[in-house]
């Protein structure tokens, strides 16, 4: 009996390492390229004939504007992240502890609008946001409106968490002489740091991804780039070859302060997608 | 059809007493608030009620404004969308009309007025409490606890205002917007500002089911649609049961370093999507690294290009949103696989149960019980599973039997996507994007119908 139970521990350790070496190996492969120092697009080998720094030093030198690019990116991540949990917590208060008329009326409506694919509306979109002048050189802070203005949809989450907290306790800050205002302040959101930081992060790490919108806002204007529109074009050029090393130095000079950020924070994404996930 | 009806005279008996009610608090009421029929919040205004009555005038005020000084135009050419086309007298450029800005700002314009007459409403029914108030002999609340009580009785109006404003103007009217442009013939030979666009009723919605239309748009949407349908069932219950399974190995007991798997496959989630599967997708091409070691293994002579046959792309388009997807799916059961009593293994393998007969009976039941809505959401996500489809292969491989670029990876939203962009052919992206929502709705309406979560709440416990 124990001889089969190590046996069949050791076929799962085999297997868990057999899936570790899939996961890993295109990251992997993504750190082996940034650092190769011959020319070409893909090559038939893992390890660099000749390493080299030098894809690193065209991302910072003058003749690049990743660093703007990623500026950019970081402008949006932390706007969007701000301002996105702000009107997601307070919907989300408004829908679970406040009862008005038309609150079925307005969650309703919003599912119904979440049903529309989110590509429907680009074009009017962009035209809404050059009447506003913030297309091209203002593609910035129009994507920042853009993902905050429809935020207020994506309460699911945080609802379902601030419907955990007893009701009970705002009737005795009531009782206290409390208003509902104060309630948030003071009560909800101190109870509510897994849901806050799962909110910020999740809006945080979007717009790294963000292609289609950006490059559809930024419309050709190459300072109003974000670091995945930048990059994307990289890689789809006919040339790709000339830049796919850089295009793997740049993937790992976005990827690393992410990941980190994301590993450290996962507990909180744990919590959020797993109670996100059971309540629908 | 009987409940319609009902809905119908509810709606008319619900109009019916609001004229009566409008009638009678002009009937009833004191000259302020007659005047306030014409000069909204003039009778807040002369009984103290400053806030109330300036921002009723102010709104009156700026939505007059719009209606009239600005949207007047587009409004009157909203049955035509513009009559002028943008031409040449001589040598200079006489522009026309915008059909384009004659829709939007028509729709908004229609919003405007509906808002006006609802704050008209309010206004009204403002004065009238008011009159009640002052004649039972009843203090009128003070301009100062009006504003109080937007952080407290009212506080969801303040918190709400913004969000649902900033919901309306950048999804709702683009949506409407969309709709109708569905009916119209916004494409590349209608683009404003040089040329018109018009009305044509349901033509674009015949030419996409392929009845009367040029080329063979009928049979592409089908294929689409199916295709579509196909990659959301596989790449769903593919990464919900794998994931599963993952979960449960990573879980066994006697395993070690249960974290560091994790943190392992949660790298997919964590590094940007552009970064990881613009890399995968080059690792799979003609020149990359998976034909290289096939063919340095000796396993294959020439290359495959994968990206190339329609079935190879689709198959390995499933396989590496495994990649992506097997570690969400790991993360929820983790946590949910904890929540299963112990005790209920424990008896069943008191009775007798081998591993895989306790999975059948305890833990996939509980987990398909629980996760209903998760994969409900998971299935309507994959029929929008823009990321992992456009940063692959861009919807590839192309083929002669399809139309207007659409490719045999391609779903409804990139194929949408691509007619916005690459054809400009908006009437049908944005019939596209209509059938897209009927999809996810119906798919929703039946789901919700049959889960046992929604259905019985208290089923498992």
């Amino acid at each position: 009996m124990k001889r089969r139970k190590r046996i069949v521990n050791a076929i799962c350790y085999i297997v868990l390492i057999l899936i570790s070496v899939i996961w890993l190996f295109p990251f992997f492969g993504l750190v082996l390229q940034s650092f190769r120092g011959e020319s070409g697009g893909m090559v038939s080998y893992l390890v660099p004939q000749e390493w080299s720094m030098k894809n690193y030093q065209f991302l910072f030198g003058s003749n690049s504007k990743f660093l703007k690019w990623y500026s950019n990116t970081l402008i949006i991540a932390l706007f969007v992240s701000i301002l996105q949990t702000i009107v997601i917590i307070c919907v989300s208060y408004a829908l679970s502890r406040m009862r008005f008329r038309g609150r079925k009326a307005l969650m309703n409506i919003w599912l119904v609008l979440g049903m529309f694919p989110g590509f429907l509306t680009m074009i009017c979109l962009y035209f809404l946001l050059k009447a506003l002048h913030l297309t091209e050189a203002g593609a910035i802070p129009g994507l920042i409106l853009i993902s905050v203005a429809s935020s207020g949809m994506g309460y699911y989450v945080c609802k379902g968490y601030f419907d955990t907290i007893p009701r009970a306790l705002d009737e005795a800050a009531i009782i206290d002489g409390a208003t509902r205002a104060q309630i948030l302040w003071k009560m909800i959101i101190p109870m509510s740091k897994p849901i806050i930081i799962y909110t910020a992060l999740v809006a945080f790490m979007a717009p790294w991804c963000d292609y289609i919108f950006a490059s559809y806002v930024a419309f050709g204007y190459e300072n109003s780039y974000n670091v995945a529109v930048a990059m994307t074009r990289w890689v789809w050029t006919n040339d790709y070859q000339g830049f796919f090393t850089r295009f793997c130095a740049g993937g790992i000079l976005v990827a690393i302060p992410v990941t980190v950020l994301f590993m450290s924070l996962q507990k909180y994404y744990v919590e959020g997608v797993t109670g996100g996930a059971v309540k629908g | 059809m009987d409940e319609k009806k009902r809905g119908n005279s509810g709606f008319l008996k619900w109009l019916g007493n609001d004229l009566k009610d409008i009638g009678q608090t002009f009937v009833r009421g004191d000259w302020k608030t007659k005047l306030s029929f014409l000069i909204m919040g003039f009778g807040q205004l002369c009984r103290g009620q400053i806030v109330r009555g300036l921002s009723m005038l102010a709104l009156q005020g700026g939505l007059l404004y719009f209606i009239f000084g600005f949207g007047w135009q587009y409004l009157t050419k909203i049955l035509t969308l513009g009559t002028v086309e943008t031409h040449r007298e001589g040598r200079v450029t006489v522009y026309g009309h915008n059909s384009f800005f004659i829709l939007l700002y028509g729709i908004l314009v229609i919003v405007a007025v509906l808002a006006l007459i609802y704050l008209w409403r309010l206004n009204l029914r403002q004065n009238r409490d008011a009159e009640h108030l002052l004649s039972a002999g009843k203090r009128l609340p003070s301009n100062k606890e009006d504003l109080a009580s937007l952080f407290d009785k009212n506080f969801d109006k303040t918190l709400l205002a913004l969000p649902v404003l900033g919901i309306f103007i950048f999804t709702v009217l683009p949506i409407i917007f969309m709709i109708c442009i569905a009916f119209t013939n916004y494409d590349v030979t209608h683009q404003p500002p040089s040329k018109l666009f018009t009305w044509v009723g349901l033509q674009n919605f015949k030419e996409l089911f392929g009845i009367g239309g040029t080329g063979n748009f009928g049979g592409t949407f089908f294929y689409v649609l199916g295709w579509t349908l196909l990659w959301a069932f596989f790449a769903t219950f593919l990464t919900y049961f794998l994931g599963m399974a993952v979960a449960i190995l990573i879980n066994k007991k006697g395993i070690k370093f249960k974290k560091l798997w994790r943190t392992i496959l949660v790298l997919t989630i964590a590094v940007p999507q552009f970064v990881s599967l613009l890399y995968v997708g080059k690792m799979f091409a003609v020149d990359g690294l998976v034909n290289a070691f096939l063919m340095r293994w000796g396993w294959i002579s020439t290359p495959i290009n994968f990206w190339a046959n329609a079935t190879s792309a689709r198959v390995l388009i499933i396989i590496i949103n495994l990649w992506i997807g097997i570690p969400y799916t790991m993360l929820i059961v983790t946590g949910l696989l904890m929540n299963i009593p112990a005790e209920l293994y424990e008896s069943a393998r008191i009775d007798g149960a081998n591993a895989f007969q306790s999975f059948r009976k305890i833990t996939l039941p509980y987990m398909l019980f629980v996760t209903g809505p998760f994969l409900l959401t998971q299935f309507i996500g994959n029929l929008n599973n823009f990321n992992v489809i456009f940063l692959l292969n861009q919807g590839n491989p192309k083929s002669l039997e399809l139309t207007n670029n659409a490719g045999a990876t391609d779903l409804l939203v990139t194929w949408l996507y691509k007619m916005t962009i690459n054809d400009s052919n908006y009437k049908i992206a944005a019939v596209i994007g209509i059938m897209v929502f009927i999809v996810t709705a119906v798919i929703s309406l039946i789901v919700y119908n049959v889960l046992p979560s929604v259905k019985d709440e208290e089923g498992f416990q």
